[in-house]
């Protein structure tokens, strides 16, 4: 199982997601924003940081880079995605997940281990956990609160993608506190909190964010 | 200032006849030189005529004013640093004193870098440019050594915590330093957040680096090799920060003084970080000689540095310098403090291959000249020679100064004044509400606000980080070794005997690093002093030194190197003497840690060490009675050595659950710590004089929990420490209390309500707008 990890300029927890995929038991691949190569990896993680400074609205440029013109084409087929912070805003910013990551209502930068709820367990990258389940994982973003206009919020939220949801605390003014977003088919999922950050005893708060890693596993075996 | 440099030179263009070159100052001796204005004294600017047999050209006026700045020469404290320099050679110390910054050996073929630097007077000016460059330089230093940057750290100290220019400070700095190390994707694993009035106007910014390689990729700035190729690689070079060493860092604010912002450097950590992965491929593939980066004096420095420590000889192109504003005079290129930017000695058979590194990453790398023959630093402007030095003159061996020292004439008066006369609380609700006074102030407050400001996730090595007393982090996943680092500061222990005040600092440091389970191994240090030309403050200067030297020799550490920033004052009032302490600690095993907070109800409590009345400096004092008087604790470093090994002892064989260091505040701030950091409560009670086991901040202390007390005293034993059983830790939900016998039974909701409200209150509440944000009409895509 092959599952690649891509740098763009200014990615920064490509090191972590790499380990989080190392530590769920599949091989990890280096991919470079730059090429046209996915180097025949069976899923793709985009992770967390701030590509391209953030510059224009983060992740906006980052979603034009070349590498990205085939996970859209190859995530319409199917693949299984999976956006990290500013990987969920790129998928936002490459028309793959609905809504927008704008600036905190709170205008400050925020790392803090946050409560959430998995609503959906069967997405490419959840069905390791249960509906319902609480879990514990860092968050840290600065434009993280998730924006949508209302019909629209409406219409995600009727079609049950509403992946992952803030508990005990808002910790951006995220709106109907969203926390991660789901494509149609339950392939691509992108969340600001941070999985890979929670998957050593050692570093995290937990490591309740393993299962994002390994739920991937099932879901190329089965597809 | 820089009209000074403009009157002469011109940039490109029809006026470039004016151009000020050797050839024209050899023939026009007399010309007035705005040297005074660029920071230099008559008798500087005498010698920089007499080293160069003519008057110096606009361009070297300008590359002498800021290599022999205070911040570039350390012309003033020199002399006193050498004491460091003369510690006994250790066997951890790869790279000594005088690179960019020491590298020590921590075992495993592993070698890490760390230093700690200030900049204090940018983050007055303008706190978010000023705090975030401020990381932005002390990161390119360990980077300079071939090490991959892996963690930093700040430590902040602003005026009154509830003055207006505190609040408009505080909330720029802290986003500064935030935003300047999240983008670069460092974790920030620890620091310090002091208030008090002597930094009203002078704010200190004190950021640390820390950066990890193999031994084997150790890299020095030195120029060798006739023929190699200086590469200027990173963002173009443009008008901030011009003079930003000789005027912000080397002089005193003046009040009425004109406005300094253009001297600030403006940051773009993204580049940085571009720069950090094209550095690290270039290692890689080692395709660098030599490499130095760009902080202060700029293109000066890096060039004069890079030529003085190698064979000397180097020529600059300066037209092929990449410019963001094309008007800027050659003087002014040679000044500018453009953030983001590296030079390097490259072979020529190797430029090809850097500068397709570079490209890969998006890095602008140009060629600007070359390692020549002889002993001269030459650089030309379209053609023309406007500089011809030797470079050891400019680099090396500026003045030297052995300022006169005087003993504070205020330092009697101040140390007779005892804090045992002040009035003690006696009745249990003094206490308690005198408790909760010292655990609720700006200082003992929680630091929450602040810190979840910081990613401390990134890269996934944070072992611990604040609130523990020192940041540890993994450096190798497969053997689990790692390094802890704390950064310690007292100001108020050094104004009252700057020996002892800077050994109490070296001490606590070491503590930190110590109840993590760490061996301590180097130290670093950022020396914070007002003027030096007021002997009041040299004097404390040069016993802060001594004091830490002679500490250092005592505990058998090495000082890596170091940071000294003086004239930190505004108008004729000095900052109280602050020597930042950085200790450096190795884990063989860190998941070994020792974390800071009680988690398990049924624990025992202990207290490690021996508590003496001693109040001189503490913050009991300063909180309840505004006082700052007496002598500071007494120093004893053996006891502290005897401390640190028993607790790596406990650590290693696993005997402890938790170990948090005794300092400010004593016992009642160790305490509420230790409680608040799980939820976690205790039973206790405290023989002899209540209030002094609770305020007294006695060093080499430590509080442990246990659940083999026996074990526990017998290794204590072995080691000489004593060992004082206070109580058990107790429930841990919504009803915890923290209770101390004759003192107070303190519910813990209560106490964390008094302790985390405080700096929100003080600098804005983030949930306040949360969710108040109107909703959004953004499209969804």
């Amino acid at each position: 199982m092959r599952i690649g990890v891509i740098t763009f300029p200014g990615s920064l927890d490509d090191v972590d997601a790499t380990r989080a995929v190392r530590l769920a038991g599949a091989e990890p691949v280096a991919l470079w924003h730059d090429d046209h190569d996915l180097k025949d990896v069976d899923a793709i993680v985009l992770p967390g940081g701030f590509s391209y400074g953030d510059y224009l609205r983060a992740g906006a440029i980052a979603a034009r880079a070349p590498l990205m013109q085939d996970v859209v084409d190859r995530a319409r087929q199917g693949m299984p995605v999976l956006g990290i912070c500013n990987g969920f805003q790129v998928l936002c910013e490459a028309g793959l997940l609905p809504g927008a990551l704008t600036r905190n209502g709170h205008l400050h930068f925020r790392n803090r281990d946050q409560a959430l709820r998995i609503e959906r367990a069967d997405t490419a990258w959840t069905q390791d956990y249960e509906a319902g389940q609480r879990i514990v994982v860092p968050v840290k973003n600065g434009e993280g609160r998730y924006v949508a206009a209302p019909a629209d919020l409406d219409r995600v939220e009727g079609e049950g993608r509403v992946a992952v949801r803030y508990v005990e605390g808002n910790p951006n003014g995220s709106m109907r506190d969203i926390a991660g977003v789901t494509s149609e088919n339950g392939r691509v999922v992108g969340l600001m909190p941070h999985p890979e950050h929670a998957v050593e005893d050692l570093t995290g708060p937990s490591t309740d964010g393993l299962g994002f890693f390994t739920s991937v596993l099932k879901a190329v075996v089965s597809a | 200032m820089t009209q000074g440099l403009s009157d002469l030179d011109t940039g490109p263009g029809p006026l470039s006849h004016q151009l000020d070159t050797v050839e024209l100052a050899a023939r026009t001796p007399d010309l007035e030189q705005p040297y005074s204005e660029l920071g230099l004294k008559s008798d500087e600017y005498a010698r920089i005529r007499d080293i160069l047999g003519r008057r110096p050209t606009t361009a070297e006026l300008a590359m002498y004013s800021v290599m022999w700045s205070e911040h570039c020469s350390y012309k003033s404290s020199k002399v006193h640093l050498r004491r460091f320099g003369d510690l006994p050679r250790s066997e951890a110390l790869l790279v000594g004193i005088g690179e960019n910054a020491g590298v020590v050996d921590v075992g495993d073929g592993y070698a890490v870098t760390f230093k700690v630097e200030s900049h204090n007077h940018p983050s007055y000016v303008e706190p978010y440019q000023g705090a975030a460059t401020g990381v932005g330089g002390i990161v390119r230093d360990i980077l300079t050594m071939g090490a991959r940057p892996v963690a930093v750290m700040d430590s902040l100290r602003f005026g009154p915590a509830d003055a207006p220019d505190t609040a408009r400070v505080v909330p720029g700095v802290v986003a500064g330093v935030g935003g300047y190390g999240n983008c670069l994707g460092l974790p920030n694993i620890g620091g310090e957040l002091l208030f008090d009035a002597c930094y009203a106007g002078n704010p200190l910014v004190n950021a640390l680096c820390v950066g990890v390689m193999r031994h084997e990729d150790v890299r020095l700035a030195k120029a060798e090799g006739v023929g190699n190729k200086v590469v200027l690689f990173g963002a173009r070079t443009g008008g901030d920060g011009i003079g930003g060493v000789s005027v912000l860092a080397s002089e005193t604010f003046d009040e009425e003084g004109p406005a300094k912002r253009p001297s600030v450097q403006v940051g773009d950590p993204f580049t940085e970080k571009l720069l950090i992965e094209a550095c690290l491929e270039i290692f890689r593939e080692d395709l660098v000689t030599g490499i130095q980066d760009l902080g202060g004096a700029g293109l000066s420095c890096a060039t004069s540095e890079l030529a003085s420590a190698g064979t000397g000889g180097m020529h600059v192109d300066l037209d092929a310098v990449p410019l963001r504003d094309s008007t800027l005079t050659p003087a002014e290129i040679l000044m500018s403090e453009s953030q983001e930017r590296m030079c390097a000695i490259v072979e020529p058979g190797k430029v090809d291959a850097f500068l397709a590194v570079c490209r890969r990453w998006g890095v602008l790398a140009t060629v600007i000249g070359e390692v020549t023959d002889g002993d001269r630093l030459t650089v030309d402007w379209h053609g023309e020679r406007i500089v011809d030095v030797p470079p050891r003159t400019v680099a090396h061996e500026g003045p030297v100064y052995d300022r006169p020292m005087q003993r504070p004439a205020d330092l009697d008066d101040l140390q007779a004044d005892d804090p045992a006369a002040l009035p003690r609380p006696v009745t249990p609700e003094e206490l308690a509400a005198h408790w909760l006074a010292v655990v609720a102030s700006p200082d003992g407050a929680d630091k929450t606000w602040v810190t979840e400001q910081y990613d401390r996730y990134v890269r996934g090595n944070t072992v611990l980080a604040q609130p523990d007393d020192a940041g540890v982090v993994r450096i190798d996943e497969e053997t689990s070794r790692g390094i802890a680092l704390a950064l310690d500061g007292n100001g108020r222990y050094a104004r009252l005997d700057p020996y002892t005040g800077a050994q109490l600092n070296l001490a606590e440091a070491y503590r930190n690093v110590a109840v993590s389970g760490a061996r301590p191994l180097a130290v670093t240090n950022c020396l914070n002093f007002g003027s030096p030309e007021e002997p009041e403050v040299m004097w404390q200067f040069a016993e802060a030194v001594r004091g830490l030297a002679d500490a250092c020799r005592d505990l058998g550490l090495p000082v890596t190197g170091g940071n000294v920033s003086l004239y930190n004052q505004t108008g004729d009032v000095a900052i109280n003497p602050t020597p930042v302490i950085g200790v450096l600690g190795v884990h063989e095993d860190v998941r070994t840690r020792v974390p800071t907070g009680w988690r398990t109800p049924g624990e025992t409590v202990l207290l490690l060490g021996v508590t003496r009345p001693e109040f001189g400096g503490s913050a009991w004092a300063s909180v309840v009675h505004g006082h700052l008087g007496g002598r500071p604790p007494a120093v004893d470093l053996p006891a502290e050595k005897a401390l640190g090994e028993l607790l790596a002892a406990l650590g290693r064989e696993g005997l402890v659950t938790s170990a948090h260091d005794l300092a400010d505040g004593g016992l009642a701030q160790a305490l509420a710590e230790s409680a608040l950091r799980y939820g976690t409560g205790a039973r206790l009670t405290l023989d002899g004089d209540v209030f002094t086991a609770l305020f007294s901040e006695s060093a080499a202390r430590v509080v442990v929990t246990t659940t083999d007390p026996e074990a526990v005293r017998a290794t204590a034993e072995w080691a000489g420490v004593l060992v004082t059983e206070l109580g058990t830790t107790g429930g841990d939900g919504p009803d915890a209390v923290l209770a101390v016998d004759g003192v107070a039974e303190l519910p813990l909701a209560e106490l964390r309500a008094a302790w985390s409200a405080t700096l929100p209150a003080l600098f804005g509440t983030p949930e306040a707008t949360v969710g108040s944000v109107p909703a959004g009409t953004v499209p969804t895509s």
